[in-house]
């Protein structure tokens, strides 16, 4: 008898960690003693995307949406919904009045192509991923068209780098198909290094075969019979799930020798990063793998003539992979439907910070940054104000409200001095202060520098220490004058991405927030209270009621002062914390 | 990523690896850019890359050992030093830096009394500051052995610690 109804059970990194292993066993335990394991299939699966509401669990076919699910609450699913056909109300979203997923807010705007298959199917399991056409965009590529075609339907379909930079898909394949050599690579990159992004992890985990089968048509259009898949010593979910999907195709004759009778041999093998985020520039990427420090090399040439071992190489990044076998099997035409006019399909954000839905989604490109982070993200959280949206990390920048309604594409991220990124997209309230902001960014491109060049080298430094100084009440006017002109000597004289784009978000948020740099430095004042050298806290006598609550919160005890009597800071022995400020119900600790 | 103790003179002791280790190391021996491949295997096995390990593998390896602490310090994820049992990892990615990341260091810091990179006196612990690990609808978040703590605030951390120690 076939199953009749499906529990999924999301498996992703976040879930994973609130216990959804122990729900998906619980649960399977739960069908089994109810006597219910011919009708129901329990599945873990990957990345449902609303992680801010995790553990997910979604039961098919009514499509009832079950959040923050604990593992006690499996036996009453079981119980009383798949046995008696009546959800359990308190664990909807949003109370009873949404079961399902179509009338979430969180998910009405999106679109998934890359994601089509996270939270639908189990990554672990080769069968349910060719149920969903799975592998028929490579069996199609080897038996009816040629390499010419395929780039021609990736040309068509616009697809264009989603690692960053926007580089047309079809040229990087026809560059390298062009190349002249025997020996040819495909590698994708899953060195996710963007701190606060995780779209390719969840990918990998959720549908491993969709890179793998990409990479397989990726190599049949320029010629290649090795693959490499570079990814983050840090995903070992992911590398475990990549390793199920590389042995499952294998079995089933997909990867390998004489794939599907058809007499193409294509295989593909892992290797592991170690922590550089400079490695996921292309040619850095390729010293790591060839066993070396993962140091930059100029360009040209490119990758495409002399890559891996001095082969011609085409490097992807996961997302674009992802949406080459939809590619393949719907036309490019209906890819190139989806869109702006420069830009093509969708793009998938980990969208974080200061918003209400944190999650992963994907969204066709043109949506604007109001829809994803007010519609979809659910707004601001605590009612606190909007103040930035920052795009692309520490090679990005800031957008400020006034460009919220902004379409999301390549070209209007860049005039707008951020970039499109590999897809963090972090919202930050008035808690949050620009400067401290970037100084964070720059710290991280300091520390992530390979050191090779000087301008990335020592203009990185540079730049900190200036912000630094601002940050901690030496700034002049003068401090601002350096930064554009070390930013400009960065961005003209690295040797790669890493420094070239490390000044973007100090140099963008100096364009929408000038103001807040100037009071740090005329003033020397921090208005979001992050930077504590700059900031005074103070008891207003006539305000404080004497409750003694700061005084409690207090870490270093330096508040003094009689019950039902006005207390009074220490500020000699003050660490600036704040944990006064917030706890005052009185409105008497003042900020200053 | 540590610089301060360079491989240097001789290993104090030639050392016998153990039996998988050496399968490994075999197996890869030929292919190209194996290093950090076994270099991984190296620190899955011992928690980090000891220094007469290193001997040896660059003798097996035929690489030079200026070449493996080259590549061991240049990665972050490599270690030169051995990790406390129980391996504490904060993140500051940018959503958890935003949400008070830096805030858990601090507090582990004063939990355990000692500082970041380093580990207590009775080996029980070390506190690491690591990259996004990909948990950011969690934030801030921690993992201990790579057990994911997420939306955690710092009164929450000492529990956290005491559930593991001798564990």
């Amino acid at each position: 008898m076939p199953y009749s109804q499906f529990v999924l059970v999301c498996a992703g990194t976040a879930c994973d960690s609130c216990q959804s292993r122990e729900i998906y066993s619980r649960l399977t335990a739960a069908v089994r003693s109810q006597g219910l394991e011919g009708r129901v299939q329990v599945v873990r699966t990957g990345c449902f995307g609303f992680c801010a509401q995790g553990p997910v669990v979604k039961v098919l076919p009514d499509e009832t949406f079950y959040v923050q699910v604990r593992p006690e609450d499996a036996g009453e699913i079981v119980a009383e919904h798949l046995a008696k056909g009546r959800p359990v109300k308190r664990l909807l979203y949003g109370g009873a009045g949404r079961a399902a997923i179509a009338d979430i807010p969180f998910y009405q705007k999106q679109f998934r192509i890359v994601l089509r298959n996270c939270g639908v199917i189990d990554p672990e399991n080769i069968e349910e991923y060719i149920a969903r056409e799975g592998y028929e965009a490579l069996a199609t590529v080897l038996t009816s068209m040629t390499p010419e075609d395929v780039i021609e339907q990736v040309r068509i379909s616009g697809l264009r780098g989603r690692g960053g930079a926007g580089y047309p898909t079809w040229k990087k394949w026809t560059f390298t198909k062009n190349a002249d050599s025997d020996v040819k690579y495909v590698i994708c990159n899953a060195d996710e290094g963007d701190p606060g992004a995780y779209m390719d992890r969840s990918t990998l985990e959720g549908d491993p075969h969709s890179v793998l089968e990409a990479m397989a048509i990726a190599g049949y259009a320029v010629g290649a019979h090795q693959g490499y898949i570079y990814i983050r010593a840090e995903y070992p979910l992911a590398i475990h799930r990549l390793e199920v999907a590389l042995r499952q195709a294998r079995e089933l004759g997909l990867l390998g020798r004489d794939i599907l009778g058809t007499g193409f041999d294509f295989d593909v093998e892992l290797r592991l990063g170690a922590g550089a985020f400079v490695c996921g520039e292309e040619t850095a990427l390729i010293a790591s793998i060839e066993g070396h420090r993962g140091m930059p090399v100029p360009r040209p040439p490119y990758p495409a003539v002399r890559g891996l071992w001095g082969r011609p190489t085409v490097i992807n990044n996961v997302e674009t992979l992802a949406n080459i076998p939809v590619i393949i099997l719907k036309g490019g035409a209906w890819f190139a439907s989806i869109g702006t006019e420069t830009s093509k399909g969708t793009k998938v954000f980990a969208l974080t910070g200061k918003v209400n839905n944190s999650g992963l989604i994907e969204v066709p490109m043109g949506t604007t940054l109001r829809e994803i982070i007010f519609d979809i993200g659910g707004g601001i959280k605590g009612g606190k104000r909007f103040k930035a949206a920052q795009t692309g990390g520490p090679s990005g920048g800031v957008i400020p409200e006034s460009f919220l309604d902004t379409p999301i594409d390549y070209e209007s991220l860049a005039k707008l001095g951020s970039i499109m990124g590999s897809g963090g997209l972090i919202v930050m309230d008035e808690d949050d202060c620009i400067v401290d902001v970037n100084k964070f960014y720059l710290e991280f491109t300091v520390d992530e520098s390979c050191g090779k060049c000087a301008p990335c080298r020592i203009g990185g430094r540079t730049m900190f220490n200036l912000l630094t100084d601002i940050t901690e009440g030496r700034g002049t006017v003068g401090h601002i004058e350096q930064i554009h002109t070390v930013a400009h000597a960065m961005q003209k004289a690295s040797l790669c991405g890493l420094g070239q784009t490390a000044p973007n978000p100090v140099l963008s948020s100096l364009t929408y927030f000038g103001e807040e740099y100037r009071v740090h430095i005329k003033e020397k004042r921090c208005p979001s209270g992050r930077c504590r050298a700059l900031v005074t806290y103070t008891i207003l006598a006539d305000k404080c009621i004497g409750c003694t609550l700061c005084a409690r919160r207090c870490p270093v005890n330096c508040i003094r002062g009689e019950r039902r009597q006005p207390h009074v800071i220490d500020l000699s022995r003050c660490i600036k914390c704040g944990e006064c400020f917030k706890a005052c119900k009185f409105g008497a600790v003042q900020r200053s | 990523m540590e610089t301060n103790e360079p491989i240097t003179a001789l290993p104090d002791r030639t050392i016998e690896l153990p039996e998988d280790l050496s399968r490994f190391i075999e197996e890869w021996k030929t292919r190209p850019g194996n290093l950090i491949m076994v270099l991984h295997r190296v620190q899955e096995h011992y928690g980090y890359v000891p220094r007469d390990v290193a001997f040896e593998v660059a003798a097996r390896l035929d690489v030079p050992l200026a070449k493996i602490y080259g590549v061991v310090t240049f990665y972050h994820f490599f270690k030169l030093r051995k990790p406390g049992r129980h391996q504490i990892a904060v993140c500051m990615g940018t959503a958890c830096y935003l949400k008070g990341g830096e805030d858990l260091i601090k507090e582990l810091e004063t939990i355990l009394g000692i500082g970041l990179n380093q580990t207590t006196a009775d080996g029980e612990f070390s506190i690491e500051a690591v990259r996004c690990i990909g948990c950011c609808g969690l934030a801030p978040v921690l993992t201990v052995d790579g057990q994911v703590y997420g939306r955690l605030t710092k009164d929450q951390l000492a529990d956290i610690v005491a559930k593991h120690r001798g564990g």
